[in-house]
């Protein structure tokens, strides 16, 4: 069954390959990501158990990363039909692929219990995504992709060395070299502390890079601003959630140590705040509004760094944005891509009147930033507010005065960016383009909007459980 | 055998001083070239013999010796470039930098104490010494093609450590990452093929349309 | 006392015959015959029978020149073992007293070129200075790393010291410092790839442009001075490239004599094989040559 989450897409991708003709192939996706999506809701229900020698298991931390790709998948998928309808001038057969194959990459993330091959899948995931960044074949987009490519492949090497360092710790220590999380976690105790040590900064610098932690973000704003409105969606919440649970799992050995976790724990509340602060600077008068949600992602990661870090309350909410975060910034991106659509420009020097112009995306577009600022009764409020109340409880109190800070300046930059762009009159010197709202187009992110309300004001008793499980598994309280 | 391990090591070290020193990019393939299959020698002289041994020898070999060079060579070829013109730091400055790391790495080597059996091996000052020049050519290169190289060379410092773990590694994992590399490489490979037709260069300091304002 | 006698008449006698072996072997390169062997010898019998012209500007520094320079050279000679035989002339610490009279030797050409207020010898003393900076590092990186390996300071025994045991033990490093010292060998005495002593009117040339204003017997001195400087790191490098011993005294002789002749012939085939470097290139390769040798004595703190 497990299986069938890898080699799904994998089939999926082989499919939309072999389809000749450019406007059938896109229907792949949504079949694929439906079928991805009742497995992952039945596995979720109903893990089965570890497999033989302990590779793959999907536990509760990995549930809550599967669940949040999955569903973002999906509505990315019916969504691509209708956005692919408009470019029908370009071959798709690439960008249908790659986003397959990186959906079977992403499901080997969260199942596997196996450091090495989580790294496998994790960098498998920043290779194809290289070809989607590129998509619009322009000398910015050609910019943006050899930026991401060098920077995430350089970090993800950083670990790679970092995964090496943590085997020979357990070498040295005169067990069987090993990189799978459970004899990783017995052991943890007895692991040279020097190898460990080096071990747990080359990780996270390497998965920090990759999330967009700063400052190691860079990549981030130039991938988010050029890839199209759906790529950046899977990027900020697909991808984004990857490199966390890959955070997730070394944390995991941390703990285990006893030692190492203060270390960890500390950096970890440091480079969250470092990306909140990059992220409120850059965000000011900032008038493309691709990149303005590349520096929202980076504030968005600093506060799963955060909750992360703070441990014991902060981890249920970490776990809690992880989800929300990834859904709200789904919501950005598809309707900032018909936004951009619309007027074929992202800057808000023309971008003006959304609203007017397109009453769905621009409403979409609104809201959503109305959830990512933290504003109630959306579900991402919840869980920053779980975060930041976590850090006055434990006696944190300059995290959590800068914390929210960092908000307040993030919102107002924000909002002096989106408000302009949405209401007012729509410029008259420029013809709108031929996109206009449909169904397919509007109606998932409208959904994805709604489970985010859902989860704001009722959250289902299966997925509280659930977090609450992974926040144990990090040293929470049960 | 150990022994010899350590004069490759050496060597191995001596070439990423030469591609700090060189301008040519068809030299630093070569160098990277060899790197490689001497990446591919050197578990069979500190492992007993086994298939799974064999295996990862011919895997390195391969992949680091002959189908990526040639993946690169390729994207030369198509770009029409033959030198990195002039890089953001002298080649005289990059060479004593690159010395002054490697003396670095042997100082980290000292702080991390080594499994009995490794010892006296230089194994942990090559790697440092190499993942470093690689991140040395990354940053101090204008053209894509050197910084490809540099990434390379740097994959090639890691996977220098990788060795000391090669029994203990299971094959999946090893086998993943080198396709992974290999595909990557085949990727960038492309990318800068695009560069090159977009820009008339593959000089990635005219890749400055991106930033803030 | 028997190793005294020969050791001064090798030192002697031997160098020219060196300048002879490389003629013939790139003339052999080149398809020709070639000047005899001797044709050193005779060079400089006939320069010592010529009368000597000074020009009027210069001073005494100018005739000191090659007198400082040649006895300098020759108190070098004494310092350093031949083959497997200790040197006349040993005492703790005199591997210092050797580079410095390298450095004495190299000081008097200098002066001396300036001496005579030609800009173009000016030129020329100027490029030789820069480029020894370059080369003494790695010359003092070699003796040290050598030091360290035989716990001497003593140049009788650290260059007697490397033994095909020792260089089975530490093969890196001494590969490295044989590769240095090839560099250094090449460099210090002029030759091809840095400079050609062939040519004497060239605005690219180093050494041969300082002594242009020189005649008769004082040339003498110098083409016999720098013969003699080829020799001796000619012997260092025979001594570390080249540790075999026999224990019978006449064969290490000729051992060593043998050895000296190919490395003379090495010389030569490195000469008919590579063109002179750009200028921009020398110091690179000379950087090249010094961070060689401080990573072999890396490898050997370690």
């Amino acid at each position: 069954m497990l299986f069938a989450l890898v080699l799904l897409p994998l089939i999926g991708a082989l499919f939309a390959w072999v389809v000749p003709d450019n406007r059938l192939r896109p229907l792949t996706l949504p079949v694929v990501a439906t079928i991805h999506l009742v497995l992952t809701a039945l596995l979720v229900g109903n893990a089965p158990p570890p497999s033989p020698g302990g590779w793959i298991w999907l536990d509760p931390l990995g549930k809550v990363v599967l669940l949040c790709i999955s569903l973002l998948f999906a509505v990315c998928a019916f969504y691509a039909v209708g956005y692919l309808a408009y470019r029908q001038k370009r071959s798709n057969r690439i960008l249908c692929m790659g986003l397959l194959v990186c959906l079977s990459a992403m499901g080997l993330v969260t199942i596997t219990q196996h450091l090495g091959l989580l790294w496998v899948a994790l960098e498998t995931t920043t290779v194809s995504m290289a070809p989607l960044i590129y998509f619009n074949q322009n000398a910015r987009s050609i910019e943006a992709t050899w930026k991401y490519l060098l920077i995430c492949s350089v970090g993800i090497a950083l670990a790679l060395l970092g995964l090496l360092f943590l085997a020979y710790s357990t070498y040295v220590a005169h067990r069987d070299a090993t990189l799978l999380l459970g004899p990783l976690m017995a052991s943890a105790r007895e692991l040279n502390a020097g190898w460990f040590h080096a071990a747990a900064i080359f990780l996270l610098v390497g998965y920090g890079s990759k999330m967009g932690l700063a400052p190691l973000h860079t990549w981030k704003p130039d991938a988010y601003g050029e890839a199209p409105g759906l790529v950046g969606a899977l990027l900020a919440g697909g991808l984004v959630n990857c490199a966390f649970l890959s955070i997730l799992r070394v944390y995991q050995i941390c703990l285990a140590s006893g030692t190492e976790i203060h270390f960890f724990q500390q950096t970890l509340v440091g480079m969250g705040l470092v990306s909140m602060a990059f992220a409120a600077v850059f965000m000011a008068h900032q008038s493309d509004f691709k990149r303005m949600l590349a520096y929202s992602s980076v504030e968005h990661v600093g506060i799963l760094a955060i909750g992360l870090g703070l441990g014991k309350g902060g981890l249920y909410g970490a776990l809690f944005h992880l989800l929300n975060n990834g859904l709200t910034k789904g919501v950005l991106f598809l309707s900032s891509g018909n936004i951009h659509r619309s007027y074929s420009n992202k800057t808000t020097d023309v971008v003006k009147g959304a609203l007017t112009r397109l009453p769905w995306s621009g409403g979409l577009f609104l809201a959503g930033f109305i959830a990512i600022t933290g504003s109630p009764p959306f579900s991402p409020f919840i869980s920053e507010y779980t975060i930041v109340s976590s850090a006055f409880i434990e006696g944190r109190h300059l995290v959590g005065w800068l914390f929210l800070l960092f908000l307040v300046i993030v919102f107002i930059g924000m909002a002096l960016t989106v408000l302009p762009m949405v209401m007012g009159a729509p410029p008259t010197d420029t013809e709108p383009t031929d996109y206009e709202d449909r169904l397919l187009t509007v109606g998932p992110p409208f959904f994805m909007m709604a489970v985010i309300l859902v989860l704001g004001i009722w959250p289902p008793g299966f997925l509280v459980t659930l977090l609450k499980d992974g926040a144990v598994m990090l040293g929470a309280q049960p | 055998m150990s022994a010899f391990a350590d004069q490759l090591l050496v060597l191995v070290m001596l070439i990423n001083l030469v591609m700090l020193g060189t301008s040519r990019l068809v030299f630093s393939i070569r160098a990277v070239a060899v790197q490689g299959v001497i990446l591919g020698i050197l578990p069979g002289l500190i492992n007993p013999f086994s298939g799974h041994l064999a295996g990862i020898t011919a895997g390195i070999i391969l992949a680091k010796g002959i189908v990526i060079p040639y993946l690169i060579g390729n994207a030369v070829h198509k770009a029409q470039i033959r030198r990195e013109v002039e890089p953001f730091i002298g080649y005289v400055s990059t060479l004593l930098l690159g010395a002054v790391f490697t003396a670095l790495s042997f100082a980290f080597a000292e702080k991390l104490p080594l499994a009995p059996e490794h010892k006296d091996l230089l194994f942990v000052p090559a790697s440092i010494a190499t993942l470093l020049t690689g991140f040395l050519i990354l940053t101090t290169r204008r053209k894509a093609i050197s910084q490809v190289i540099g990434y390379l060379v740097m994959e090639n410092g890691i996977f220098v450590f990788g060795l000391l773990l090669t029994e203990a590694m299971p094959v999946m994992v090893e086998a993943g990452a080198l396709l992974d590399l290999l595909v990557g490489i085949f990727v960038m490979g492309i990318v800068i093929n695009h560069i090159s037709r977009e820009f008339s260069s593959i000089d990635t300091s005219r890749l400055r349309a991106l930033k803030e304002e | 006392m028997t190793d005294i006698i020969i050791h001064c008449a090798v030192a002697l006698l031997f160098p020219p015959l060196l300048l002879g072996i490389i003629g013939k072997t790139k003339a052999a390169f080149a398809g020709r015959v070639g000047a005899p062997y001797l044709q050193p010898y005779y060079d400089l019998i006939k320069l010592f029978r010529k009368g000597s012209v000074f020009s009027e500007t210069t001073t005494w520094v100018f005739r000191a020149g090659p007198v400082v320079t040649l006895s300098a050279t020759l108190i070098a000679v004494l310092l350093i073992p031949l083959g497997r035989h200790a040197a006349p002339l040993s005492f703790s610490g005199d591997m210092i007293l050797f580079a410095y009279l390298f450095g004495l030797s190299r000081f008097f050409t200098t002066i001396a070129a300036l001496d005579t207020g030609s800009s173009f010898e000016g030129m020329g003393a100027a490029r030789e200075v820069t480029f020894s900076c370059l080369v003494e590092p790695t010359l003092f990186f070699t003796l040290i790393t050598l030091a360290r390996m035989s716990k001497s300071l003593t140049l009788s025994t650290i260059l007697i010291y490397p033994t095909p045991a020792i260089w089975l033990a530490a093969g890196a490093s001494m590969l490295l410092l044989v590769g240095a010292l090839f560099i250094t060998l090449l460099a210090e005495n002029c030759r091809i790839p840095f400079d050609d002593p062939n040519t004497h009117l060239e605005l690219t040339m180093i050494h041969e442009v300082m002594v242009l204003d020189h005649s008769g017997p004082a040339f003498g001195i110098i083409l016999y001075g720098a013969a003699l400087k080829l020799f001796i790191l000619g012997a260092v490098f025979v001594n570390v490239a080249l540790p075999l011993a026999t224990g019978n005294p006449l064969v290490d002789w000729a051992i060593f004599v043998v050895a000296m002749m190919a490395l003379a012939v090495a010389i030569g085939v490195v000469e008919s094989v590579m063109a002179r470097l750009r200028l921009v290139r020398i110091p690179q390769l000379l950087v090249g040559a010094t961070i060689l040798s401080a990573f072999a004595l890396l490898l050997v703190l370690r």
